[in-house]
């Protein structure tokens, strides 16, 4: 897959990663940097049909509002994206108590720590509970991958992943599209106990 | 599943599973569409080198598990897990009621643990008044249907989405429709509250990292995720085969096991989980954490040297997919708990000989699953090794008895096989020659799926001396080994091949004192039976005086290969491997030694449209795959590839006439497949695929007919 835009080659690895990842459901966007990824979150948001509550939360909500969680982003990026949403009416912004959302929430917003080309999977430190459960009640995940963290292989990389690994208390994550299931018939479907859909935003600049 | 099951009534369930259609046709779509999946995933990699570093992984881990589980639990205690180590089922079972009662735990959730389904661990903890709620779809579909799996990586392949949708409408108390995406949406709903509610969280683990103390967990549904992040406690039960060094190795590891389990090149979630992590509705605010490791005769496997490579086992669940006996019977029938060909060796180590004793004879050895296996497991030679195991544990039954005692004597053997000539005369179809009109007594009414040949009125040894040409400066000096179907049943296809090496210059000898290449005594877990007869056929061939032992029967070419140097490892190891090194298949020799061109004998049928079934001991057994395909180009026919021309025919030697019912619908998959390829012809290289394929085809009536690759080659002149 040649990218136009940003006019990378067929093998360099985020071409490799962009078109693995397409394999499995995911959705992938390239941005110029965050700013872009902060955009595309938002439109995506926007576009995004409402919520179907798996299971009854504590206090109604309106249901026109949408529940956008970026529990792992930097003071400045959650600052950023704060103010972006301003431009929304309808969108609630959280960054911890996901357990308060036990139903689902539209979106979260994670940043990852590394793509991996050759599966087109993410790797994502989780070790705080607020980005696991971002990534597990959301309905739509957007994961932002910065294209200089991109590695060939797992193995490649093994010594990157082992710092992540090896921490007491780590939770480390490989997300390679959305949650799936071809337990009946063995027809595929997308969305089971996660995620029904998975956008992964490629950001050129760091 | 009652624990003493007789063979009678696993040959029951067996019929029920052949008469159920669902079944058959989610078997079969299953069986073609994975294989191309499998392929497609390892597209561009070297998949027996992968194969190699995972088993050599495997293998070094399994060696080492002791240090391996020592490292794992001090690092491991050092991150705060409270650590378990259970000897057996019901320890493990013991130690996981107790912290659930002890945390007053009422409510759990599961993902999928095939450790846990080893040790019967939600019968366990239901006893104690828990409530266990599997999370895995196809988990939770046969826990509220109230099996077992059927399947290690899809639970619930043997049923159809309408027994899914009639299922959850008693659960929901509301109609469903049989939409698949829509059930699945029932699923994330009805156990959202499950996964909120749970005081625990129980998963497996695919690996277990000493270097780091951490665990290792693939996953698609994203429910074992939410079982570690939303239950204040989580425990893992996780064997001890499981056990890897570093990260790199579980990686090495990953990357064959998601290809080979689904075709997937890596699963949704991979989740490495190193000690408790963050859980903040606790005091502390980190979870519970607790390993319990699983032993339940794994330290007896690795010590063993014949099956600690069973350990090297990824739970991939391949040996199932490819298998032929599971594609018509399905997992309930082809496994105790564990399934598949694997499932038939684990059995007996993990739940006791009487629940391995019928399971272990459904193998045709056909090698599908060990040409697949991601550990490197010698999966049929294993399954013949229990079998054994089990005939020398339980008493060898009357036949296998027998048959071992007649074939350590070739002479009596071969007096039996004359005398058997004389009885058959009375049963001969008059019409056509070649099959016996009724079976004979011993065999009962559902044996006669297939026409059976009858015995030759002269076997090929008393033909050899008047076909016998001494060839003046020869190219190649060969010994014929004829093995017995071809000796005392079809003796045609060696007068065929005699033909041949005539009109090659090649002097044939035809050593008198060799006999049954034994590989029917090991099918039939007649172990020592088929050490003798080897002896006695490295003693009948002068190696010295030969330059190939050339045999027109695949089994016999595989198993002189492979099977005598094992056989006979403590008794003649260099004579047996010169010997197997001069072995060769009739194919290979006349093609690759000879080098016969295109050699069209006069008056001969060509331009027919032919197939070739490949047998599973030439394929797999030897790696031979296209040089058949030249040979049937060369006596001028035109090659038609069969889509399965390298599955099994169901013959499987003692398989056929212990489980016919199931041999019966192999074949007739086999024979349809050959119909679809618009064959006229279809040749092989086996004369006991010959017996199943030519006595179904005349059965069934079908439209093509059969015969050995040296009949194509070289036909009698009266035809």
């Amino acid at each position: 897959m040649v990218n136009t835009t940003t006019g990378r080659k067929k093998d360099d690895s985020a071409a490799v990663f962009t078109q693995k990842a397409s394999l499995v459901s995911a959705f992938v966007h390239d941005v110029k940097d965050r700013t872009g990824a902060m955009d595309k979150t938002l439109e995506l948001l926007a576009q995004k049909p409402p919520l179907d509550p798996q299971m009854a939360s504590g206090k109604k909500r309106d249901p026109s509002e949408k529940i956008l969680a970026a529990p792992n982003l930097d003071h400045d990026g959650f600052q950023q994206l704060s103010d972006q949403c301003r431009a929304f009416p309808h969108i609630h912004l959280i960054r911890d108590r996901l357990r308060n959302f036990p139903g689902g929430i539209d979106m979260g917003v994670t940043t990852a720590d590394f793509g991996i080309a050759d599966t087109g999977t993410l790797v994502i430190n989780s070790n705080d509970e607020q980005t696991r459960l971002a990534t597990m009640l959301c309905e739509v995940h957007v994961a932002i991958l910065a294209v200089s963290d991109i590695r060939e292989t797992a193995l490649s990389m093994t010594k990157e992943l082992e710092i992540l690994v090896r921490q007491k208390g780590s939770y480390t994550a490989f997300v390679t599209g959305a949650s799936r299931t071809a337990d009946i018939e063995r027809v595929l479907a997308i969305g089971v106990h996660g995620p029904l859909e998975l956008h992964i935003i490629l950001v050129e600049e760091k | 599943m009652e624990s003493h099951e007789s063979l009678k009534s696993y040959k029951n369930r067996l019929d029920d599973a052949l008469d159920n259609r669902f079944l058959r046709q989610a078997m079969d779509k299953f069986a073609v569409a994975y294989r191309a999946s499998r392929e497609n995933a390892f597209a561009c990699m070297d998949v027996a080198d992968l194969i190699q570093q995972v088993a050599d992984i495997k293998a070094a881990a399994i060696a080492d598990s002791k240090a391996l589980l020592d490292r794992f639990v001090k690092k491991a205690k050092a991150h705060g897990v409270h650590v378990h180590l259970a000897d057996t089922a019901e320890d493990a079972n013991r130690i996981i009621g107790e912290i659930a009662q002890k945390s007053g735990s009422k409510k759990i959730v599961k993902s999928k643990s095939m450790t846990a389904e080893e040790i019967h661990l939600n019968r366990w903890l239901e006893n104690l008044g828990l409530e266990v709620t599997e999370t895995d779809l196809g988990e939770w579909i046969v826990q509220l249907r109230k099996e077992g799996p059927s399947h290690m990586v899809m639970p619930a392949i043997h049923l159809s989405r309408f027994q899914v949708a009639d299922l959850f409408s008693d659960v929901t108390g509301t109609d469903q429709d049989a939409e698949i995406d829509r059930l699945v949406k029932v699923a994330r709903k009805e156990l959202r509250e499950k996964f909120v509610e749970a005081d625990m969280g129980i998963t497996g683990a695919n690996y277990a990292l000493a270097d780091t103390g951490t665990i290792g967990i693939a996953t698609n549904e994203g429910n074992a995720r939410l079982v570690t992040t939303l239950p204040k406690i989580h425990v893992a039960l996780v064997g001890i085969d499981k056990l890897l060094p570093t990260l790199a190795d579980a990686l090495t590891v990953n990357r064959i096991l998601p290809k080979n389990a689904t075709g997937q090149a890596i699963t949704s979630y991979v989740t490495w989980i190193t000690g408790p992590s963050e859980c903040t509705t606790t005091p502390s605010g980190k979870r519970e954490m607790h390993i319990v490791f699983l032993d339940n005769g794994r330290k007896k496997i690795a010590a063993d040297p014949v099956f600690s490579q069973v350990l090297q086992c990824v739970r991939c669940g391949a040996c199932a997919n490819v298998c032929p006996v599971y594609r018509m019977v399905g997992g309930h029938q082809m496994g105790h708990i564990y399934i598949g060909a694997i499932g038939l060796i684990t059995t007996y180590f993990f739940h006791g000989m009487e629940n391995a004793k019928n399971l272990v004879q459904n193998c045709t050895n056909c090698g599908a699953c060990k040409a697949v296996c991601a550990g490197g497991i010698d999966l049929p030679h294993l399954i013949k090794e229990i079998h054994t195991r089990i005939q020398d544990e339980a008493g060898h039954p009357l036949q296998s008895l027998l048959l071992g005692k007649v074939l350590k004597s070739r002479k009596l053997f071969h007096s039996l096989l004359r005398t058997a000539h004389l009885a058959q005369k009375p049963l001969l179809d008059k019409k056509e020659k070649p099959y016996l009109r009724h079976l004979p007594m011993i065999f009962s009414s559902d044996h006669n799926f297939r026409r059976l040949p009858a015995i030759a009125d002269v076997p090929f040894r008393d033909r050899f001396i008047k076909l016998h040409q001494p060839a003046k400066n020869p190219g190649f000096t060969i010994a014929l080994f004829s093995g017995c179907v071809q000796d005392f049943v079809y003796p045609e296809h060696l007068e065929a091949a005699m033909k041949g090496f005539a009109q090659h210059n090649i002097h044939v000898t035809f050593p008198m004192g060799q006999s049954c290449c034994g590989l029917p005594a090991v099918s039939m877990g007649e172990k020592s039976a088929a050490r003798d007869v080897a002896l006695q056929n490295l003693d009948a061939i002068d190696l010295d005086k030969v330059d190939y032992i050339v045999t027109l029967c695949a089994s016999c070419a595989s198993h002189l290969t492979h099977g005598v140097p094992k056989l006979l490892k403590d008794y003649a190891p260099e004579k047996a491997a010169a010997f197997a090194d001069k072995v060769i298949p009739y194919s290979v020799f006349m093609n690759d030694i000879v080098g016969i061109a295109s050699d069209v004998s006069a008056g001969a049928d060509v331009g027919r449209k032919t197939a070739f079934h490949s047998p599973c001991h030439l394929c797999r057994g030897l790696g031979v795959h296209n040089t058949p395909h030249e040979l049937i180009e060369k006596s001028g026919n035109q090659y038609v590839p069969a889509v399965e021309e390298e599955t099994c025919c169901g013959f499987g030697g003692s398989f056929s006439t212990t489980f016919p019912a199931v041999s019966n619908e192999i074949l007739t998959r086999k024979l349809d497949d050959v119909t679809e390829s618009g064959a006229d012809l279809l040749v092989t290289e086996c004369p006991g695929c010959v017996l199943q394929l030519r006595g179904g085809a005349a059965k069934q009536g079908r439209k093509f007919t059969v015969c050995h690759l040296s009949e194509l080659l070289y036909p009698p002149m009266e035809h």
